[in-house]
Protein backbone atom coordinates (compact mmCIF):
# COMPACT_ATOMS: atom_id res chain seq x y z
CA UNK A 1 0.00 0.00 0.00
CA UNK A 2 2.55 1.91 1.41
CA UNK A 3 5.21 1.70 -1.61
CA UNK A 4 2.64 2.45 -4.33
CA UNK A 5 1.16 5.12 -2.33
CA UNK A 6 4.57 6.94 -1.99
CA UNK A 7 5.80 6.09 -5.54
CA UNK A 8 2.81 7.93 -6.95
CA UNK A 9 2.92 11.30 -5.18
CA UNK A 10 6.89 11.21 -5.04
CA UNK A 11 7.53 14.11 -7.02
CA UNK A 12 5.23 16.11 -5.29
CA UNK A 13 6.76 15.53 -2.06
CA UNK A 14 10.11 15.73 -3.34
CA UNK A 15 9.38 19.39 -4.54
CA UNK A 16 6.56 20.82 -1.81
CA UNK A 17 8.99 21.60 0.64
CA UNK A 18 10.99 23.83 -1.93
CA UNK A 19 7.38 24.97 -3.20
CA UNK A 20 5.74 25.77 -0.01
CA UNK A 21 9.04 27.69 1.00
CA UNK A 22 9.25 29.30 -2.09
CA UNK A 23 5.69 30.85 -2.05
CA UNK A 24 6.05 31.82 1.23
CA UNK A 25 9.71 33.94 1.28
CA UNK A 26 9.52 34.80 -2.32
CA UNK A 27 5.86 34.49 -3.98
CA UNK A 28 3.96 36.08 -1.04
CA UNK A 29 6.58 39.11 -0.31
CA UNK A 30 6.76 39.75 -4.04
CA UNK A 31 2.98 40.25 -4.42
CA UNK A 32 3.15 41.97 -1.06
CA UNK A 33 5.70 44.61 -2.20
CA UNK A 34 3.43 45.74 -4.94
CA UNK A 35 0.53 46.43 -2.58
CA UNK A 36 3.04 48.17 0.01
CA UNK A 37 4.10 50.28 -3.05
CA UNK A 38 0.93 52.06 -2.76
CA UNK A 39 1.10 52.94 0.74
CA UNK A 40 2.88 55.15 2.68
CA UNK A 41 4.01 53.55 5.83
CA UNK A 42 5.79 54.12 9.36
CA UNK A 43 7.70 50.70 10.06
CA UNK A 44 5.60 47.57 9.76
CA UNK A 45 2.50 48.95 12.34
CA UNK A 46 1.02 51.86 10.11
CA UNK A 47 0.22 52.15 7.00
CA UNK A 48 -1.74 54.79 4.62
CA UNK A 49 -3.38 53.95 1.22
CA UNK A 50 -1.56 56.38 -0.95
CA UNK A 51 -2.40 54.87 -4.69
CA UNK A 52 0.32 56.06 -6.82
CA UNK A 53 1.75 58.93 -5.23
CA UNK A 54 4.87 56.80 -4.26
CA UNK A 55 6.03 56.55 -8.01
CA UNK A 56 4.62 60.68 -8.66
CA UNK A 57 6.89 61.65 -5.54
CA UNK A 58 10.01 59.18 -7.21
CA UNK A 59 9.67 61.04 -10.63
CA UNK A 60 10.03 64.67 -8.40
CA UNK A 61 12.60 63.10 -5.90
CA UNK A 62 15.94 65.02 -6.76
CA UNK A 63 17.76 62.41 -4.77
CA UNK A 64 16.52 59.24 -6.72
CA UNK A 65 17.18 61.04 -9.62
CA UNK A 66 20.60 61.50 -8.72
CA UNK A 67 20.95 57.98 -7.84
CA UNK A 68 19.75 56.33 -11.25
CA UNK A 69 21.91 58.66 -12.48
CA UNK A 70 25.23 57.10 -10.32
CA UNK A 71 23.84 53.86 -10.74
CA UNK A 72 23.71 54.13 -14.70
CA UNK A 73 26.75 55.25 -14.92
CA UNK A 74 28.30 52.68 -12.37
CA UNK A 75 26.39 50.08 -14.90
CA UNK A 76 27.86 51.45 -17.87
CA UNK A 77 31.56 51.41 -17.23
CA UNK A 78 31.70 48.59 -14.92
CA UNK A 79 29.50 46.23 -17.75
CA UNK A 80 31.34 47.83 -20.57
CA UNK A 81 34.93 47.46 -19.15
CA UNK A 82 34.46 44.36 -17.27
CA UNK A 83 33.53 42.36 -20.24
CA UNK A 84 36.31 43.31 -22.54
CA UNK A 85 39.16 43.08 -20.09
CA UNK A 86 37.72 39.22 -18.41
CA UNK A 87 37.53 38.05 -22.33
CA UNK A 88 40.73 39.21 -22.87
CA UNK A 89 42.39 37.84 -19.89
CA UNK A 90 40.33 34.39 -20.86
CA UNK A 91 41.99 34.80 -24.20
CA UNK A 92 45.15 35.13 -23.35
CA UNK A 93 45.15 32.09 -20.75
CA UNK A 94 43.65 29.68 -23.97
CA UNK A 95 46.87 29.94 -25.09
CA UNK A 96 48.00 26.92 -26.77
CA UNK A 97 51.32 26.11 -25.00
CA UNK A 98 50.93 28.60 -22.03
CA UNK A 99 52.92 27.64 -18.79
CA UNK A 100 51.04 27.69 -15.55
CA UNK A 101 47.50 28.36 -16.92
CA UNK A 102 46.24 26.79 -13.69
CA UNK A 103 48.08 29.32 -11.30
CA UNK A 104 47.75 32.31 -13.05
CA UNK A 105 43.87 31.42 -13.17
CA UNK A 106 43.76 30.88 -9.48
CA UNK A 107 45.47 34.28 -9.20
CA UNK A 108 43.33 36.01 -11.49
CA UNK A 109 40.47 34.81 -10.00
CA UNK A 110 41.52 35.42 -5.93
CA UNK A 111 40.09 38.58 -5.67
CA UNK A 112 37.05 37.29 -6.41
CA UNK A 113 37.16 34.54 -3.16
CA UNK A 114 37.68 38.08 -0.62
CA UNK A 115 34.02 38.51 -1.54
CA UNK A 116 32.81 42.59 -2.06
CA UNK A 117 31.89 43.31 1.82
CA UNK A 118 35.74 42.24 2.85
CA UNK A 119 37.04 43.42 0.00
CA UNK A 120 35.70 47.27 0.32
CA UNK A 121 36.75 47.32 3.94
CA UNK A 122 40.20 46.63 2.95
CA UNK A 123 40.11 49.66 -0.21
CA UNK A 124 38.63 51.73 2.55
CA UNK A 125 42.61 51.94 3.36
CA UNK A 126 43.89 51.10 0.14
CA UNK A 127 42.25 54.28 -1.71
CA UNK A 128 43.26 56.31 1.61
CA UNK A 129 45.06 59.55 1.09
CA UNK A 130 49.17 59.81 2.40
CA UNK A 131 49.43 56.34 3.62
CA UNK A 132 47.24 54.22 0.85
CA UNK A 133 49.03 51.89 -1.59
CA UNK A 134 46.97 53.21 -4.29
CA UNK A 135 48.63 56.52 -3.88
CA UNK A 136 51.84 55.48 -3.01
CA UNK A 137 51.65 52.99 -6.92
CA UNK A 138 50.13 56.25 -8.61
CA UNK A 139 52.93 58.64 -7.00
CA UNK A 140 55.70 56.29 -7.98
CA UNK A 141 54.02 55.08 -11.05
CA UNK A 142 53.09 58.58 -12.98
CA UNK A 143 53.67 61.28 -9.75
CA UNK A 144 50.33 61.87 -8.69
CA UNK A 145 50.34 63.44 -5.30
CA UNK A 146 49.85 61.11 -1.85
CA UNK A 147 47.43 63.00 -0.62
CA UNK A 148 44.81 62.36 -3.59
CA UNK A 149 41.83 61.84 -1.54
CA UNK A 150 39.84 59.17 -3.83
CA UNK A 151 37.07 58.82 -1.38
CA UNK A 152 36.80 62.13 -0.19
CA UNK A 153 36.37 64.08 -3.56
CA UNK A 154 33.14 63.88 -5.49
CA UNK A 155 34.79 63.51 -8.57
CA UNK A 156 36.69 60.71 -8.17
CA UNK A 157 34.37 58.38 -5.84
CA UNK A 158 33.01 56.86 -9.25
CA UNK A 159 36.49 55.73 -10.63
CA UNK A 160 37.15 54.37 -7.20
CA UNK A 161 34.03 51.81 -6.71
CA UNK A 162 34.52 50.91 -10.71
CA UNK A 163 38.14 49.96 -10.05
CA UNK A 164 37.57 48.65 -6.76
CA UNK A 165 34.33 46.34 -8.73
CA UNK A 166 37.11 45.60 -11.48
CA UNK A 167 39.29 44.40 -9.36
CA UNK A 168 36.97 42.01 -7.44
CA UNK A 169 34.57 40.99 -10.72
CA UNK A 170 37.00 40.61 -13.84
CA UNK A 171 38.60 36.90 -12.81
CA UNK A 172 35.04 35.73 -12.24
CA UNK A 173 33.89 36.19 -15.09
CA UNK A 174 36.76 35.42 -16.80
CA UNK A 175 35.82 32.11 -15.87
CA UNK A 176 32.76 31.71 -17.92
CA UNK A 177 34.59 32.82 -20.60
CA UNK A 178 37.55 30.77 -20.00
CA UNK A 179 35.31 27.77 -20.36
CA UNK A 180 33.13 28.91 -23.73
CA UNK A 181 36.80 29.11 -25.31
CA UNK A 182 37.52 25.64 -24.44
CA UNK A 183 34.05 24.79 -25.98
CA UNK A 184 34.29 26.13 -29.51
CA UNK A 185 35.34 23.43 -32.21
CA UNK A 186 39.07 22.97 -32.88
CA UNK A 187 38.26 21.88 -36.23
CA UNK A 188 36.80 25.83 -37.43
CA UNK A 189 40.21 27.03 -36.74
CA UNK A 190 41.51 24.40 -38.88
CA UNK A 191 39.52 25.27 -41.46
CA UNK A 192 39.97 29.26 -41.05
CA UNK A 193 43.56 28.77 -41.30
CA UNK A 194 43.07 26.98 -44.62
CA UNK A 195 41.36 29.71 -45.87
CA UNK A 196 43.74 32.10 -45.07
CA UNK A 197 42.07 34.27 -42.39
CA UNK A 198 44.32 35.58 -40.28
CA UNK A 199 44.20 35.78 -36.39
CA UNK A 200 41.66 38.63 -36.17
CA UNK A 201 39.62 37.03 -38.34
CA UNK A 202 39.48 33.62 -36.90
CA UNK A 203 38.49 35.52 -33.55
CA UNK A 204 35.89 37.16 -35.53
CA UNK A 205 34.34 34.63 -37.30
CA UNK A 206 35.29 32.02 -35.28
CA UNK A 207 35.50 32.54 -31.80
CA UNK A 208 32.65 35.25 -31.37
CA UNK A 209 30.25 33.30 -33.12
CA UNK A 210 31.18 30.44 -30.97
CA UNK A 211 30.82 31.84 -27.69
CA UNK A 212 28.62 34.20 -28.44
CA UNK A 213 26.02 32.82 -25.80
CA UNK A 214 28.23 32.60 -22.81
CA UNK A 215 28.76 36.18 -23.74
CA UNK A 216 25.37 37.32 -23.73
CA UNK A 217 24.69 35.55 -20.16
CA UNK A 218 27.29 37.22 -19.12
CA UNK A 219 26.23 40.46 -20.01
CA UNK A 220 22.70 39.92 -18.62
CA UNK A 221 24.10 38.39 -14.99
CA UNK A 222 26.89 41.47 -14.87
CA UNK A 223 24.23 44.18 -15.70
CA UNK A 224 22.00 42.80 -12.96
CA UNK A 225 24.80 42.59 -10.78
CA UNK A 226 25.52 46.59 -11.21
CA UNK A 227 22.01 47.74 -11.21
CA UNK A 228 22.24 45.72 -7.56
CA UNK A 229 25.29 47.45 -6.29
CA UNK A 230 25.18 48.38 -2.20
CA UNK A 231 27.56 47.23 0.01
CA UNK A 232 30.28 47.86 -2.17
CA UNK A 233 29.93 51.63 -1.83
CA UNK A 234 28.31 51.36 1.93
CA UNK A 235 31.41 49.96 3.25
CA UNK A 236 33.82 51.71 0.81
CA UNK A 237 32.01 55.44 1.99
CA UNK A 238 31.85 53.98 5.82
CA UNK A 239 28.12 53.55 5.75
CA UNK A 240 27.62 56.98 4.22
CA UNK A 241 26.71 57.85 0.54
CA UNK A 242 30.21 59.56 0.14
CA UNK A 243 30.95 63.74 -0.65
CA UNK A 244 28.37 64.80 -2.10
CA UNK A 245 26.04 61.85 -2.37
CA UNK A 246 28.86 60.94 -5.21
CA UNK A 247 28.25 57.54 -4.09
CA UNK A 248 24.60 56.93 -3.64
CA UNK A 249 22.90 54.46 -5.51
CA UNK A 250 19.63 52.91 -6.06
CA UNK A 251 19.37 49.78 -3.34
CA UNK A 252 21.45 52.16 -1.34
CA UNK A 253 18.76 54.76 -1.53
CA UNK A 254 15.99 52.22 -0.75
CA UNK A 255 17.81 50.87 2.07
CA UNK A 256 17.95 54.56 3.30
CA UNK A 257 14.04 54.92 2.97
CA UNK A 258 13.11 51.75 3.78
CA UNK A 259 15.08 50.98 6.83
CA UNK A 260 16.57 54.26 7.99
CA UNK A 261 13.86 56.14 7.39
CA UNK A 262 11.14 53.35 7.97
CA UNK A 263 8.85 54.04 5.05
CA UNK A 264 8.44 50.89 3.80
CA UNK A 265 6.28 51.57 0.84
CA UNK A 266 8.39 54.06 -0.47
CA UNK A 267 10.99 51.40 -0.53
CA UNK A 268 8.73 49.17 -2.39
CA UNK A 269 7.90 51.60 -4.93
CA UNK A 270 11.72 52.11 -5.50
CA UNK A 271 12.31 48.15 -5.77
CA UNK A 272 9.80 48.32 -8.00
CA UNK A 273 11.31 50.73 -10.48
CA UNK A 274 14.65 48.31 -9.88
CA UNK A 275 12.82 45.91 -11.18
CA UNK A 276 11.00 47.03 -14.08
CA UNK A 277 14.09 48.84 -15.30
CA UNK A 278 15.73 45.53 -15.28
CA UNK A 279 13.25 43.62 -16.77
CA UNK A 280 13.11 45.81 -19.94
CA UNK A 281 16.91 45.96 -20.32
CA UNK A 282 17.09 41.99 -20.27
CA UNK A 283 14.57 41.57 -22.88
CA UNK A 284 16.32 43.74 -24.91
CA UNK A 285 19.57 42.14 -24.30
CA UNK A 286 18.37 39.21 -24.79
CA UNK A 287 16.88 40.36 -28.28
CA UNK A 288 19.84 42.25 -29.69
CA UNK A 289 21.91 39.88 -28.67
CA UNK A 290 19.69 37.06 -30.37
CA UNK A 291 19.90 39.37 -33.74
CA UNK A 292 23.70 40.06 -33.95
CA UNK A 293 23.89 36.52 -33.23
CA UNK A 294 21.94 35.97 -36.00
CA UNK A 295 24.14 38.46 -38.14
CA UNK A 296 27.22 36.81 -37.70
CA UNK B 1 58.57 37.46 -34.06
CA UNK B 2 56.98 34.45 -32.24
CA UNK B 3 59.85 35.14 -29.64
CA UNK B 4 58.00 38.43 -29.28
CA UNK B 5 54.57 37.60 -28.84
CA UNK B 6 55.15 34.95 -25.85
CA UNK B 7 57.12 37.61 -24.31
CA UNK B 8 54.95 39.95 -24.51
CA UNK B 9 51.81 37.65 -23.63
CA UNK B 10 53.75 36.55 -20.32
CA UNK B 11 54.85 40.34 -19.18
CA UNK B 12 50.91 40.93 -19.80
CA UNK B 13 49.98 38.20 -17.71
CA UNK B 14 52.46 39.42 -15.09
CA UNK B 15 51.47 43.23 -15.21
CA UNK B 16 47.59 41.86 -14.20
CA UNK B 17 48.72 39.06 -11.50
CA UNK B 18 50.70 41.63 -9.66
CA UNK B 19 47.85 44.15 -10.10
CA UNK B 20 45.37 41.76 -8.61
CA UNK B 21 47.92 40.27 -5.84
CA UNK B 22 48.94 43.48 -4.40
CA UNK B 23 46.04 44.45 -2.35
CA UNK B 24 46.26 41.19 -1.07
CA UNK B 25 49.56 41.03 0.12
CA UNK B 26 48.91 44.17 1.39
CA UNK B 27 46.65 42.93 3.93
CA UNK B 28 48.97 40.27 4.90
CA UNK B 29 51.24 42.88 5.99
CA UNK B 30 49.10 45.09 7.27
CA UNK B 31 47.33 42.87 9.73
CA UNK B 32 50.78 41.53 10.94
CA UNK B 33 52.50 45.10 11.50
CA UNK B 34 52.10 46.78 14.62
CA UNK B 35 50.35 50.01 15.09
CA UNK B 36 53.41 52.12 15.60
CA UNK B 37 54.55 50.93 11.76
CA UNK B 38 51.59 50.95 10.47
CA UNK B 39 52.48 54.08 8.09
CA UNK B 40 56.16 53.60 8.46
CA UNK B 41 56.17 50.04 6.15
CA UNK B 42 54.49 50.29 3.12
CA UNK B 43 54.14 46.64 3.13
CA UNK B 44 56.37 43.86 5.26
CA UNK B 45 58.05 45.12 7.92
CA UNK B 46 61.55 43.41 9.27
CA UNK B 47 60.73 39.88 10.24
CA UNK B 48 61.52 40.54 13.72
CA UNK B 49 59.05 43.70 13.39
CA UNK B 50 56.28 41.05 12.69
CA UNK B 51 53.56 40.42 15.21
CA UNK B 52 50.23 39.23 15.87
CA UNK B 53 48.74 42.03 18.65
CA UNK B 54 46.21 43.22 16.17
CA UNK B 55 44.99 39.43 16.39
CA UNK B 56 45.01 39.68 20.02
CA UNK B 57 43.37 43.19 20.21
CA UNK B 58 40.86 41.63 17.49
CA UNK B 59 39.65 38.81 20.36
CA UNK B 60 40.29 40.94 23.32
CA UNK B 61 38.51 44.20 22.80
CA UNK B 62 35.43 43.00 20.52
CA UNK B 63 33.93 39.85 20.48
CA UNK B 64 35.05 38.73 17.33
CA UNK B 65 35.41 35.08 17.84
CA UNK B 66 31.86 35.25 18.56
CA UNK B 67 31.08 36.75 15.22
CA UNK B 68 33.14 34.40 13.70
CA UNK B 69 31.42 31.39 15.05
CA UNK B 70 27.92 33.39 14.28
CA UNK B 71 29.19 33.19 10.67
CA UNK B 72 30.10 29.81 10.75
CA UNK B 73 26.81 28.19 12.66
CA UNK B 74 24.25 30.88 9.89
CA UNK B 75 26.46 29.84 6.89
CA UNK B 76 26.22 26.23 7.38
CA UNK B 77 23.13 26.30 8.59
CA UNK B 78 22.07 28.30 5.44
CA UNK B 79 23.94 25.90 3.36
CA UNK B 80 22.78 22.44 4.79
CA UNK B 81 18.87 23.69 4.06
CA UNK B 82 19.15 25.28 0.53
CA UNK B 83 20.78 21.77 -0.19
CA UNK B 84 18.83 19.78 1.15
CA UNK B 85 15.58 21.63 -0.61
CA UNK B 86 17.19 22.22 -3.79
CA UNK B 87 18.55 18.70 -4.21
CA UNK B 88 15.19 17.33 -3.49
CA UNK B 89 13.00 19.77 -5.66
CA UNK B 90 15.66 19.42 -8.55
CA UNK B 91 15.86 15.44 -8.52
CA UNK B 92 11.88 15.78 -9.44
CA UNK B 93 12.37 18.03 -12.25
CA UNK B 94 14.79 15.81 -13.74
CA UNK B 95 13.69 12.39 -13.23
CA UNK B 96 9.40 12.63 -13.07
CA UNK B 97 6.79 13.75 -15.13
CA UNK B 98 4.16 15.53 -13.02
CA UNK B 99 1.27 17.97 -13.60
CA UNK B 100 2.36 21.80 -13.46
CA UNK B 101 6.04 21.05 -13.99
CA UNK B 102 5.74 23.24 -16.81
CA UNK B 103 4.50 26.38 -14.38
CA UNK B 104 7.04 25.56 -12.01
CA UNK B 105 10.10 25.77 -13.91
CA UNK B 106 8.62 28.78 -15.65
CA UNK B 107 7.52 30.69 -12.57
CA UNK B 108 11.19 29.86 -10.77
CA UNK B 109 12.85 31.10 -14.06
CA UNK B 110 11.06 34.35 -13.93
CA UNK B 111 12.44 35.09 -10.36
CA UNK B 112 16.18 34.77 -11.71
CA UNK B 113 15.57 38.55 -13.36
CA UNK B 114 13.89 39.46 -10.56
CA UNK B 115 16.72 41.52 -7.97
CA UNK B 116 15.49 40.10 -4.45
CA UNK B 117 15.99 44.25 -3.08
CA UNK B 118 12.25 44.13 -4.20
CA UNK B 119 11.60 41.87 -1.84
CA UNK B 120 13.43 43.51 1.51
CA UNK B 121 10.41 45.81 2.86
CA UNK B 122 7.76 42.80 2.66
CA UNK B 123 10.06 40.55 3.73
CA UNK B 124 10.89 42.70 6.72
CA UNK B 125 7.22 42.78 7.31
CA UNK B 126 6.95 39.20 7.20
CA UNK B 127 10.08 38.35 9.70
CA UNK B 128 8.69 40.79 12.29
CA UNK B 129 5.04 39.51 12.07
CA UNK B 130 6.87 35.99 12.66
CA UNK B 131 8.37 37.36 15.33
CA UNK B 132 11.51 36.25 14.08
CA UNK B 133 13.56 40.03 14.39
CA UNK B 134 16.94 39.43 15.83
CA UNK B 135 17.07 36.01 15.55
CA UNK B 136 18.95 33.54 13.56
CA UNK B 137 15.71 31.46 12.40
CA UNK B 138 15.25 35.19 10.68
CA UNK B 139 18.54 35.51 8.83
CA UNK B 140 18.41 32.20 7.50
CA UNK B 141 14.69 31.37 7.02
CA UNK B 142 14.29 34.01 3.56
CA UNK B 143 17.13 32.07 2.50
CA UNK B 144 15.95 29.14 2.98
CA UNK B 145 15.28 28.72 -0.91
CA UNK B 146 17.70 28.69 -3.76
CA UNK B 147 16.35 28.56 -7.11
CA UNK B 148 19.85 28.83 -8.67
CA UNK B 149 20.73 25.45 -6.47
CA UNK B 150 17.52 23.95 -8.04
CA UNK B 151 18.24 24.19 -11.62
CA UNK B 152 21.57 23.12 -10.90
CA UNK B 153 20.66 19.93 -9.23
CA UNK B 154 18.06 19.29 -11.82
CA UNK B 155 20.79 20.11 -14.73
CA UNK B 156 22.93 17.40 -13.39
CA UNK B 157 20.87 14.88 -12.16
CA UNK B 158 19.15 14.68 -15.46
CA UNK B 159 22.63 12.99 -16.74
CA UNK B 160 21.64 9.82 -13.98
CA UNK B 161 20.68 6.93 -16.35
CA UNK B 162 17.50 5.56 -15.80
CA UNK B 163 18.05 2.19 -15.65
CA UNK B 164 19.33 2.88 -12.79
CA UNK B 165 16.45 4.15 -10.88
CA UNK B 166 14.59 1.57 -12.53
CA UNK B 167 17.09 -1.14 -11.03
CA UNK B 168 16.61 -0.07 -7.54
CA UNK B 169 12.75 0.54 -7.99
CA UNK B 170 12.51 -3.46 -8.96
CA UNK B 171 14.82 -3.99 -5.71
CA UNK B 172 11.89 -2.93 -3.74
CA UNK B 173 13.98 1.04 -3.30
CA UNK B 174 11.39 3.31 -2.03
CA UNK B 175 11.71 6.73 -4.07
CA UNK B 176 13.37 8.38 -1.22
CA UNK B 177 15.62 5.58 -1.04
CA UNK B 178 16.47 5.99 -5.18
CA UNK B 179 16.75 9.80 -4.08
CA UNK B 180 19.34 9.40 -1.01
CA UNK B 181 21.19 6.22 -1.94
CA UNK B 182 21.76 6.65 -5.96
CA UNK B 183 21.15 10.04 -7.26
CA UNK B 184 22.61 12.15 -4.01
CA UNK B 185 26.03 9.86 -3.91
CA UNK B 186 26.15 9.94 -7.69
CA UNK B 187 25.97 13.66 -7.82
CA UNK B 188 28.58 14.46 -5.70
CA UNK B 189 30.96 16.56 -7.33
CA UNK B 190 28.07 18.95 -8.15
CA UNK B 191 27.19 18.84 -4.55
CA UNK B 192 30.16 19.87 -3.30
CA UNK B 193 30.03 22.84 -5.85
CA UNK B 194 26.45 24.08 -4.61
CA UNK B 195 28.11 24.16 -1.32
CA UNK B 196 30.83 26.35 -1.85
CA UNK B 197 28.81 28.68 -3.60
CA UNK B 198 26.09 28.57 -1.23
CA UNK B 199 28.74 29.01 1.18
CA UNK B 200 30.38 31.87 0.26
CA UNK B 201 26.95 34.07 -0.69
CA UNK B 202 25.92 33.55 2.60
CA UNK B 203 29.25 34.10 3.70
CA UNK B 204 28.79 37.34 2.09
CA UNK B 205 25.26 38.40 3.07
CA UNK B 206 25.67 41.86 4.03
CA UNK B 207 21.83 44.13 3.75
CA UNK B 208 19.27 40.81 5.24
CA UNK B 209 21.70 40.75 8.14
CA UNK B 210 21.96 44.36 8.33
CA UNK B 211 17.76 45.01 8.41
CA UNK B 212 17.11 41.93 10.25
CA UNK B 213 19.71 41.71 13.29
CA UNK B 214 20.42 44.09 16.31
CA UNK B 215 21.85 42.74 19.26
CA UNK B 216 25.91 42.49 18.87
CA UNK B 217 25.87 38.76 20.07
CA UNK B 218 24.37 37.80 16.75
CA UNK B 219 26.34 39.54 14.10
CA UNK B 220 27.89 38.05 11.28
CA UNK B 221 31.37 39.23 10.34
CA UNK B 222 29.89 41.59 7.81
CA UNK B 223 28.02 43.39 10.48
CA UNK B 224 31.19 43.04 12.75
CA UNK B 225 33.46 44.48 10.63
CA UNK B 226 31.30 47.20 9.24
CA UNK B 227 30.88 48.10 13.18
CA UNK B 228 34.68 47.93 13.68
CA UNK B 229 34.52 51.00 10.67
CA UNK B 230 32.79 52.90 12.82
CA UNK B 231 33.95 52.90 16.34
CA UNK B 232 37.45 51.25 15.68
CA UNK B 233 37.90 53.03 12.85
CA UNK B 234 41.47 54.00 13.69
CA UNK B 235 42.84 50.44 14.80
CA UNK B 236 44.07 49.71 10.58
CA UNK B 237 45.91 46.92 12.16
CA UNK B 238 43.09 44.97 13.77
CA UNK B 239 40.19 45.99 11.40
CA UNK B 240 42.93 44.01 8.62
CA UNK B 241 43.58 41.46 10.98
CA UNK B 242 40.03 40.91 11.37
CA UNK B 243 39.66 41.33 7.32
CA UNK B 244 41.94 38.60 7.11
CA UNK B 245 40.57 36.11 9.37
CA UNK B 246 37.19 36.30 7.39
CA UNK B 247 38.33 35.57 4.11
CA UNK B 248 40.48 32.84 5.12
CA UNK B 249 37.54 30.24 5.85
CA UNK B 250 36.40 30.78 2.42
CA UNK B 251 39.99 30.76 1.15
CA UNK B 252 40.29 27.19 2.73
CA UNK B 253 37.15 25.69 1.32
CA UNK B 254 37.95 26.83 -2.06
CA UNK B 255 41.24 25.38 -2.36
CA UNK B 256 39.77 21.83 -1.26
CA UNK B 257 36.40 22.27 -4.01
CA UNK B 258 38.42 24.31 -6.67
CA UNK B 259 37.45 21.68 -9.52
CA UNK B 260 34.00 21.31 -8.57
CA UNK B 261 33.72 24.92 -7.97
CA UNK B 262 34.31 26.15 -11.51
CA UNK B 263 32.11 22.91 -12.94
CA UNK B 264 29.38 24.24 -10.81
CA UNK B 265 29.54 27.89 -11.95
CA UNK B 266 29.84 26.84 -15.66
CA UNK B 267 26.73 24.33 -16.17
CA UNK B 268 24.12 26.03 -16.49
CA UNK B 269 25.66 29.13 -18.72
CA UNK B 270 28.07 27.07 -21.11
CA UNK B 271 25.97 23.88 -21.93
CA UNK B 272 22.31 24.98 -21.05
Amino acid sequence: MWHRWQSRHAPYLFISPFLILFVLFWGYPLVQSLRLSLFATSGPNSEVFVGLDNFHFLLRDPDFHLAVKNTLVYAFFAVGVQLPLSLGLAVLLNRRGLRLPNVFRFVFFSPHLMGTVFASVLFGLIFAPRFGVFNRVLHLAVGLPMNTRWLGDANLVMPAIILLSLWLNVGFYMIYFLAALQGVRQDLYEAARVDGAGPWMRFLHVTLPGIWPVTLFVLVISTIGSFRIFELPWLLLQNTTGPDQSGLFVVTYLYQKGFEAADLGYASAIGWSLTASLLVLTLAQLRFGGMARGVN
Amino acid sequence: MKVIRVTLTYACLAVIAIVMLTPLVWLVAAAFKRGEDFFIYDFFPPPGRLSVTNFQSLFRQIPFLRFLINSLFVSSATVVVQLALSSMGGFALAKYDFRGKRAVVLLMLGTLIIPPEVLLAPLYELIYRMGLMDSYRGLIAPHAVSVFGMFLFAQSMRQVPDDLLLAGRVDGCTEFGLYWRIVMPVSRPMIGAFCLIAFMSSWNSFIWPLIVIHGQERFTLPLGLNQMLGVYKEDYGALMAGTLLSVLPVAVLFFALQKEFIAGLTTGAVKG
